[in-house]
């Protein structure tokens, strides 16, 4: 049991990192990469929100969405998979929502490191691919919160490594026309062409 | 009119979502790999941005400001939702092959980004060319992208051959990094720069520049 969480927990942060293998939250990605601090932040809150919706929305899809999820109503044949899409951004953006208001009235401190990055985190991709991909490969409930915790830390630490590059980037002789977002997507290139090694490790 | 073909036409070279903008970049990379695919991304998403920005546009004066976002994300995903069932009811094969990237139409950032931008204070007939542009400008990337690495990757266009494979008796060895995801990171680095080198002003400054021929020892200067 602990072993197959274990490998989902790696699987996600690794082998299918959701930035650099699956190219998931690519615009804040690449929008906000520009200070390590900022990009850290952003990571953080970014754990902290995928790793709250992706099991809710588990939730959901086992108990309202699902064929035959409802038989509990009395109505055993109804499937509602295709409201999927909108109920889970609904799901995503409530949680933000919430999350910003509690953060701001009992966790100041940390509603003032990561309140600017919330907003930006409804329209992040990755959130929405993450429970996506968690129903595509119809994880319970204990996996979808292992799954959801991963790929948040993988995406933040990818945000963190690109961060760092182009802290350090800032300080070299760049074609004209390359500097800025050129090199930066030249750059995620060849880091993810990097963690495409990962790729081979069957766990 | 002039106004109008601005607002069309912008956005293929002069403020490209992709290029300029960096909005809508997640499915740029994923989906790009086979033509065909990309150009049901590209016509899926052309039809949503340009019909969410028309009715954002349309009930823009009765949006109340605090929960705009919200409004815009429900009409969004009510259109991302119908194209997602038109496609799995007429190309199963294809459906399949985006997986989730058509559900992701709702998080990309150029349809929400332009209902932002654009749609909330302009007219629905204008916000609809604009977001008809923005879908352009998106297909435009894309396609070269999807056409360099199917080429260049399998030697076909569309499924057709195009350049004749050693494996059955051609003289082409095919390129197996550019069916590869990072390789459309770097297709779309080259890209923007040759468009920068072509569209000076789009050039980024640099926060420190090199001094010219430093004579004895490399000094850095704030820019």
């Amino acid at each position: 049991m602990l072993e197959q969480y274990l490998s989902i927990l790696v699987n996600s942060i690794f082998i299918e990192n959701i930035a650099l293998s699956v190219f998931l939250g690519m615009c804040t990605f690449i929008a906000i990469s520009k200070k390590i601090e900022a990009a850290i932040g952003l990571g953080i809150a970014v754990i902290v929100v995928i790793g709250i919706t992706v099991p809710l929305n588990n939730l959901i899809y086992t108990y309202v969405l699902k064929e035959g999820a409802l038989s509990w109503l009395g109505y055993p044949e109804v499937s509602l998979e295709f409201v999927g899409l909108i109920s889970y951004i609904g799901i995503i953006a409530a949680v933000v929502q919430i999350l910003e208001m509690f953060l701001d009235k009992y966790v100041p401190v940390l509603y003032n490191a990561l309140g600017v990055f919330l907003p930006l985190i409804t329209v992040n991709c990755a959130i929405l691919g993450a429970s996506l991909f968690m129903v595509e490969k119809s994880l319970a409930f204990g996996e979808s919160v292992v799954y959801g915790l991963g790929a948040g830390i993988g995406w933040a630490l990818a945000i963190a490594m690109l961060a760092g590059i182009r802290e350090k980037l800032k300080y070299s002789d760049i074609p004209e026309g390359l500097q800025g977002l050129g090199i930066t997507f030249i750059t995620v290139g060849l880091m993810s062409f990097g963690f495409m090694s990962f790729g081979g490790i069957s766990l | 009119m002039s106004k109008a073909s601005d607002v069309l036409f912008a956005p293929l070279f002069k403020d490209n979502p992709i290029a300029l903008q960096v909005l809508g970049i997640c499915s740029a990379l994923a989906v790009t790999s086979k033509l065909y695919p990309t150009l049901i991304m590209c016509v899926a998403l052309t039809a949503t941005i340009t019909l969410s920005s028309f009715f954002i546009s349309l009930i823009r004066n009765f949006i109340p400001n605090n929960i705009r976002i919200i409004v815009q994300m429900t009409i969004i995903s009510s259109l991302v939702i119908i194209v997602d069932q038109l496609l799995k009811a007429y190309d199963y094969e294809t459906s399949k092959t985006l997986s989730v990237f058509v559900g992701l139409i709702i998080t990309n950032c150029i349809v929400m980004g332009r209902a932002e931008a654009y749609a909330m204070q302009n007219g629905p007939a204008m916000s609809a060319l604009d977001g008809f542009g923005n879908g352009l400008g998106y297909s435009l990337i894309l396609i070269i992208v999807g056409s360099i690495r199917e080429l260049i990757g399998s030697g076909q266009l569309l499924g057709y051959q195009i350049l004749h494979m050693t494996t059955d008796g051609g003289w082409y060895v095919p390129n197996n990094f550019f069916l590869l995801p990072p390789a459309s990171f770097l297709i779309i680095g080259l890209f923007i720069w040759a468009l920068r080198v072509w569209k000076k002003e789009q050039v980024e400054v640099p926060e420190f520049s090199m001094k010219q021929n430093a004579p004895k020892e490399i000094k850095v200067e704030h820019a």
